[in-house]
């Protein structure tokens, strides 16, 4: 394999399981190679945390942060400048899984607490994962399962366990959620303070076992005296479950994939590939990191180049990351957090328990404005010492002998951004004004002048582009 | 023939942060008023009596103009059931009408759709803020949303670009690349349309700042600008029905007296400001302005601020609105509080259904999601 080749998979490995890298890292990790890179990401522990302590004392404001956009700037720092990629994508996957918003917990530190929890358990098994995520406080209050007695059942976390977190429609009767509703009684929060006028507090899960209803139930053909445990634990051993977050995996990770809510009814584009993924939950007992391995070292992975729509988080981050802006302690985080809230994916406070829709519909006229707008600003500012790197690294790279041809330039500015595939029209744009005033040179001052300018607004035009929305 | 007819359009102004209702409309004739508010009241010198129950602020003498021209109705005691006190929840529920769940879409978004309900227009909504709100989300409604109508545009205020020939050229690359392509794939397609679509919109709307001139000068400050944006396309007649923006922050629980008048000078100023504007330009007859916040805050203060409260009031601003009082202040008798808090008396959904109804012709039920009671300020 090429070296140029290799590098391009690694860029594709690390939109998909991180953020984007700059280049420079994107070689030191090929130099690695692909499987050793893959099991270093899924080991997050090999690559040091991000230091809590220093972070609150430069940002005191993030340690509990209270409110929007407080508590999203804090997850977006920690995207951007993790040494631990995955940790922070497979935390805003759980997130998208489990989605749960702050529109009704009105809780942030719990929902900043509900992510750590996600980084904690988002690599083991999807048994321990789903208790933990019954003993989430704010998933308790969002799904109101403190609202759920023994004798007077609410239903709300039972049924959305099964259809959205677990099984999916179609592989469970309405009894099934009555009898989890029934296993999960005594599942609760405590303190219960009202919130207001005395502000927010840190709730602990609590369970109450004279709210717990311990008679015979049956789920799922199973019979017993269940609680909560219990019900995870059938679940965990469905095949649909295996099945259910082998497509999330593939959609979240591989390629665009309708929305979850017509999985009953649409098969998945490729059968094969859910397949691999659900032997691997098999053998695996429902691990994690295992389906991720199998999932980052398939064929069908390293092909899905460029087969998915970048969330907002992926675009607004992967573009910062590529410049090499706010990397360390700075003001501009809120903004940023912000913006992924103004294109349409704001952080910890999903517009359902369903999540975002993703693909295309992350997508429509005014959102598409914006993501044009908010890259090109980044890659046409030359005043940003990683644009002016990277224009110095395709002066570097094109130069033969003096001079740069159009072609070269062009080449090298889609490497440096990616690698990046384009169309055959995109390129032919980017050509155009490449090929505007002739061959580029930098003997005098004016030249060099011209020629960043030009590569510039190549920059420009490539983050304005189609393919510079995919992943 | 020309149609001489104009359509009805709605602004819709968002006070965000829980607007104080107790200092906005004043019960200063009853002692249940001073009891509860010993430090975080209106002074007398400082009301502007409406009649010999209520009073204006003396800071929003410009809506007390409106009101007495009569094209100003005050809703009083507006809310709902189980009011939350939470900002994000509340204003959730202002904005889909779904009290008893989360709900998706939004109750513009979903008028939008029955204005225009083959999405023809992509200013039939317009949004003047930053993202989108949730009242105007709805699958497959396209909104226009535009923080900033001078610089509003595809790659606009770019810090790379030097001219306005750079602008044009670049502009033309990108509807090249954006153009229609044979066999791209249907992601790449959809892409490319939104591309060409955003392209289009933003080249409609630019003709609102360039034909735009008004002897209206707003104030500097964020709702005036928004206000002059709205005013801008609207005289533009681009066909846009639905407008808003919001202003904030209202959650005075802290040293409510100096912040909750400066923001009510701004907000009173800017809706006198743009309604002069509009009458200048003999177009205030078709605008109907709602004024709203999540809810009201708690009867008695807390020494300096004001907690999170129930009932709030709203208000319906133009021409052609009924002017006058609607509904009853909710009592402030302690046996009548739910929790300290105001209680509310008249679901937000009715207030919906009567600008939906009465203003727009559409059909409420659907939008507000049932049957609620409406009044007859419009």
């Amino acid at each position: 394999m090429a070296l140029q080749e290799e590098i391009g998979l690694m860029a594709h490995l690390m939109r998909r399981a991180g953020f984007g890298d700059p280049r420079e890292e994107l070689e030191e990790r090929a130099s690695k190679g692909y499987e050793a890179v893959v099991e270093e990401l899924l080991h997050p522990e090999c690559r040091p945390a991000i230091d809590d302590e220093l972070l609150y004392r430069m940002f005191p404001g993030y340690e509990g942060a209270a409110a929007p956009p407080i508590n999203q700037a804090e997850w977006v720092y920690r995207m951007i400048n993790t040494k631990r990629p995955l940790e922070e994508k497979i935390a805003l996957f759980w997130h998208q899984l489990f989605a749960t918003s702050n529109s009704k917990v009105d809780n942030p530190p719990e929902l900043t607490r509900q992510i750590a929890m996600f980084r904690e358990y988002g690599f083991g098994t999807y048994r321990d994962l789903l208790v933990e995520l019954a003993k989430s406080p704010a998933m308790i209050f969002w799904l109101d399962n403190h609202g759920n007695h023994d004798g007077a059942i609410n239903e709300n976390w039972g049924r959305e366990l099964l259809e959205l977190f677990s099984l999916g429609v179609g592989n469970y009767a309405e009894d099934d959620i009555r009898e989890a509703a029934r296993a999960f009684t005594g599942w609760t929060i405590a303190p219960k303070i009202p919130r207001n006028p005395l502000g927010r507090f840190y709730w602990e899960f609590e369970y109450k076992p004279e709210d717990h209803d311990d008679r015979e139930k049956t789920f799922l053909g199973h019979t017993g005296n269940f609680d909560g445990e219990d019900i995870v634990d059938i679940i965990a051993n469905q095949p649909a479950t295996a099945r259910f977050l082998a497509r999330h995996l593939y959609r979240f990770f591989v390629a665009d994939e309708p929305h979850v809510s017509s999985w009953h009814v649409t098969p998945p584009i490729d059968p094969d590939a859910i397949q691999l993924l659900v032997d691997a939950y098999d053998e695996s007992r429902g691990d994690i990191r295992s389906i991720l391995r199998v999932l980052f070292n398939s064929e069908f992975f390293k092909s899905a180049r460029f087969a998915r729509v970048k969330c907002p988080a992926e675009l607004i981050v992967g573009t910062v990351r590529m410049v090499g802006n706010y990397s360390g302690f700075m003001p501009g985080f809120n903004n940023l957090a912000l913006e992924c809230g103004w294109q349409g994916q704001e952080l910890l406070n999903p517009p359902s328990v369903e999540g975002w829709h993703t693909g295309s519909e992350w997508i429509d006229p005014g959102v598409l404005m914006r993501r044009v707008n908010f890259a090109a600003r980044i890659l046409g500012d030359t005043s940003i010492p990683g644009v002016q790197a990277i224009i110095k690294r395709v002066l570097t790279h094109g130069l033969a002998e003096g001079k740069l041809s159009p072609q070269a330039i062009v080449a090298a500015c889609l490497d440096t951004m990616g690698p990046l595939e384009v169309s055959e029209a995109t390129r032919a744009e980017l050509m155009a004004h490449a090929e505007k005033d002739g061959e580029l040179s930098w003997n005098t001052n004016e030249e060099l002048r011209a020629t960043v300018g030009k590569v510039s607004k190549i920059l420009t035009l490539i983050a304005a582009s189609r393919e510079y929305q995919f992943a | 023939m020309a149609s001489t007819h104009k359509d009805p359009v709605l602004v819709v102004l968002e006070l965000t942060g829980a607007n104080d209702y107790l200092n906005t409309i004043v019960p200063y004739a009853d002692p249940l008023y001073w009891d509860n508010r010993p430090k975080v009241n209106i002074a007398e010198d400082q009301l502007l009596i409406i009649d010999d129950e209520l009073a204006f602020r003396s800071d929003t003498e410009p809506l007390k103009e409106i009101y007495d021209a009569g094209k100003m109705a005050i809703i009083h005691g507006i809310g709902f059931d189980n009011s939350p006190r939470s900002h994000f929840r509340a204003m959730d529920i202002w904005h889909t009408c779904e009290p008893d769940s989360i709900g998706i879409n939004g109750w513009l978004g979903k008028v939008i759709r029955d204005l225009d309900p083959g999405g023809e227009n992509v200013l039939k909504g317009v949004n003047l803020g930053q993202g989108l709100p949730r009242a105007l989300t709805m699958r497959g409604v396209p909104v226009t949303s535009v923080n900033h109508l001078p610089t509003y545009g595809v790659l606009s205020s770019n810090p790379g670009i030097a001219s306005d020939q750079e602008q044009v050229q670049l502009l033309d690359s990108f509807a090249k690349m954006y153009a229609p392509a044979i066999g791209a794939g249907p992601a790449m397609e959809y892409l490319g349309q939104a591309g060409r679509d955003a392209l289009r919109g933003a080249d409609i709307i630019r003709v609102a700042p360039e034909t735009y001139s008004s002897n209206v000068e707003y104030a500097n400050n964020t709702i005036a600008r928004r206000l002059r944006d709205v005013a801008q396309v609207h005289l533009a007649g681009l066909g846009t029905q639905v407008f808003y923006t919001s202003h904030g922050p209202f959650d005075t629980h802290y040293d409510q007296l100096g912040s909750h008048t400066k923001i009510w000078m701004e907000v009173s100023a800017a809706i006198s400001d743009f309604f002069t504007d509009l009458r200048e330009h003999n177009a205030a007859g078709e605008v109907v302005m709602m004024v709203f916040s999540e809810f009201g805050r708690r009867v008695r203060d807390n020494g300096t601020g004001t907690d999170h409260g129930a009932a709030g009031v709203a208000f319906a601003i133009g021409d052609r609105v009924n002017g006058g009082m609607y509904g009853t202040y909710p009592s402030l008798k302690p046996g009548d509080l739910s929790q300290g808090d105001l209680a509310p008396n008249y679901d937000f959904r009715g207030f919906y259904s009567t600008l939906a109804d009465k203003w727009l012709g559409l059909d409420p039920v659907p939008i507000v999601g049932g049957n609620f009671e409406q009044m007859s300020f419009v």
